[in-house]
């Protein structure tokens, strides 16, 4: 797999369980350094717990996760993390410059107020995604891909070595769409490492070097060329999804 | 000055507390936390009371602070065996907490000069007699000073330490992911919440206090989208409540508080209604204007 020395983030023997139920079994993966990382599978599958667990936001049940060989809480400044948009209340009074200013707060001392650097930090974040004209918009005025933009450029202030994103390509347009492409390619040219949780079978071929197969036990992970195939993700998806037989088709076409 | 006035002054001073430290539960989408919490103190003010033989300021506004973070801790722990779901959580710890408060109270009945009635209905229209002396000095009323000094309090948390307060308030999974300890400012906004809350109950009563906490933070809410703004908004709508039903219950005749409290729901209607009819306005004006800009070119052509 890679050529680091010591994985970006591993996982081992991770268990998980929400409400009592075991959600994610037995995970046990290191990532390659540098890679784009798409992390597939059905709902329910445990794609979200599974990106929340490396964060350490949920109780693990037996395993542990390593950020370069060490503990999160060593590591925290080295991981950026985009939550799914609809966790906050996007009604809240803040503006679109607040929200990503907030990915400086973990630097900050106990008592101070974000610096003119932190603001200068923020905004170009902003500009990045291309959301520059719109950061003193109050946050419920911008729509869903701006919103999702706004999530980006927050997590892109943390200037972090890894990336974890979850769901960015959920319900945004097609600027949003490109923009987010750009971002993620941008990133790679910079040699960090992103995990992004994806949906779209047809595009996750195109999107990722590598591609994580998730159906609450780890299914596959490797290179897209080997993973993405239609018995790895039919044994994912067990058959039930539509969408599978015609990512199915396609590969097929291609093939 | 007169007995009238310092009613007014404790009315303001009691609004204002609770109307900046709830606009944070308002925003947490938490607002029966403080009617919680202002239950679960109960058996935090009967056991300093059975302690320390007192109702002080400072033994009263201990047990308070003791319960109140056992609230929110009791809270967690139940949510986090993921057995309830967390609003059954908060349910289930205040109530049982309520109880224990009012079985102590039978128990110890004999032993106490504390009741439900004078621990959680305060009579503000009494407070200008309760005066705080020292010295053999009188300095005014006790509830000036304890509520001043709560209100102070507030502001200084809410003030040193507004960026945890905002990101917690917003996305307490965010604030966790940049390394931000949420859980220990989640306990710190209850101590405070629950120090507010003891502290108003006292002088002002029960009804107030619940009002105060949620409806001026609502009422900002509505107003502004700056956070700093809503909070400032907060303190003058809850001052606004205050005075106006000071002069409203004088008017009518009827109780201060409870004139204080119905003034602030007023005031959050004629709010809500305003802004609804402007969102209809300026919603129509829209269609109007790219209505004409459809037609514009037709006629050109």
């Amino acid at each position: 797999m890679g050529t680091a020395a010591v994985a970006p983030i591993e996982v081992h023997d991770l268990t998980v369980a929400y409400r009592k139920k075991p959600v994610l079994w037995d995970i046990d993966f290191d990532l390659p350094e540098g890679a784009l990382i798409g992390l597939v599978g059905p709902n329910g599958a445990g794609k979200s717990t599974l990106i929340k667990a490396i964060m350490g936001l949920l109780p693990v049940l037996s395993g542990y996760v390593r950020i370069y060989g060490q503990p999160l809480e060593k590591q925290r400044e080295l991981v950026g993390y985009v939550p799914q948009r609809e966790t906050v209340d996007w009604d809240f009074p803040v503006d679109a410059l607040d929200v990503v200013t907030m990915g400086r707060y973990g630097r900050m001392g106990l008592f101070a107020r974000p610096s003119k650097r932190d603001k200068e930090i923020a905004m170009a974040c902003l500009d990045k995604v291309g959301m520059a004209d719109y950061a003193t918009r109050q946050i419920s005025q911008l729509s869903g891909g701006q919103q999702q933009r706004v999530f980006l450029a927050r997590a892109l202030t943390q200037d972090a070595s890894i990336y974890l994103m979850d769901e960015p390509f959920a319900g945004v347009d097609a600027a949003t769409e490109a923009a987010i492409i750009t971002l993620l390619k941008d990133l790679k040219s910079k040699q960090k490492t992103v995990v992004v949780v994806h949906h779209d079978l047809n595009t996750a071929e195109e999107y990722f070097d590598y591609i994580m197969l998730l159906n609450m036990r780890l299914v596959k992970f490797g290179p897209t060329a080997e993973v993405f195939t239609p018995e790895n993700l039919r044994i994912t998806y067990g058959g039930k999804l539509q969408l599978l037989s015609q990512a199915a088709e396609k590969i097929a076409r291609q093939g | 000055m007169s007995p009238d006035m310092w009613v007014l002054l404790t009315g303001i001073l009691a609004a204002v507390a609770c109307g900046v430290i709830g606009s944070f539960l308002v925003l947490r989408q938490n607002a029966m936390l403080g009617d919680a919490i202002s239950h679960s103190v109960l058996p935090g003010l009967v056991i300093a009371f059975l302690i320390t033989s007192s109702r002080g300021v400072v033994p009263m506004i201990v047990g308070a602070a003791v319960m109140g973070i056992a609230t929110a801790y009791l809270t967690e722990v139940l949510d986090r065996t993921r057995n309830v779901y967390r609003d059954g959580a908060l349910g289930i710890v205040f109530t049982f907490m309520f109880a224990v408060g009012v079985i102590l109270i039978a128990i110890y009945a004999d032993q106490i000069d504390l009741d439900q009635d004078c621990v959680l209905y305060g009579e503000i229209a009494y407070t200008p007699w309760d005066v705080a002396v020292v010295g053999g000095k009188s300095l005014g009323p006790r509830a000036v000073w304890i509520l001043g000094g709560v209100l102070l309090a507030n502001l200084a948390f809410i003030f040193s330490f507004y960026k945890q307060l905002k990101i917690c308030s917003f996305d307490p999974a965010m604030a966790r992911a940049v390394g931000l300890n949420e859980r220990l400012w989640h306990y710190l906004l209850m101590t405070m919440v629950s120090l507010t809350v003891v502290a108003a109950f006292e002088s002002v009563g029960a009804i107030l206090v619940v009002a105060m906490l949620i409806v001026p933070g609502a009422t900002a809410y509505l107003l502004t989208h700056r956070l700093s703004v809503m909070l400032v908004l907060s303190g003058v709508i809850g001052a606004a409540s205050a005075i106006g039903g000071f002069f409203a219950a004088s008017a009518i005749d009827a109780s201060i508080s409870g004139a204080m409290a119905v003034v602030s729901g007023l005031i959050l209607a004629i709010v809500m209604i305003t802004t609804i009819l402007v969102r209809r306005i300026s919603a129509k004006r829209h269609v109007r204007a790219s209505r004409e800009n459809e037609t514009a070119p037709v006629q050109s052509m």
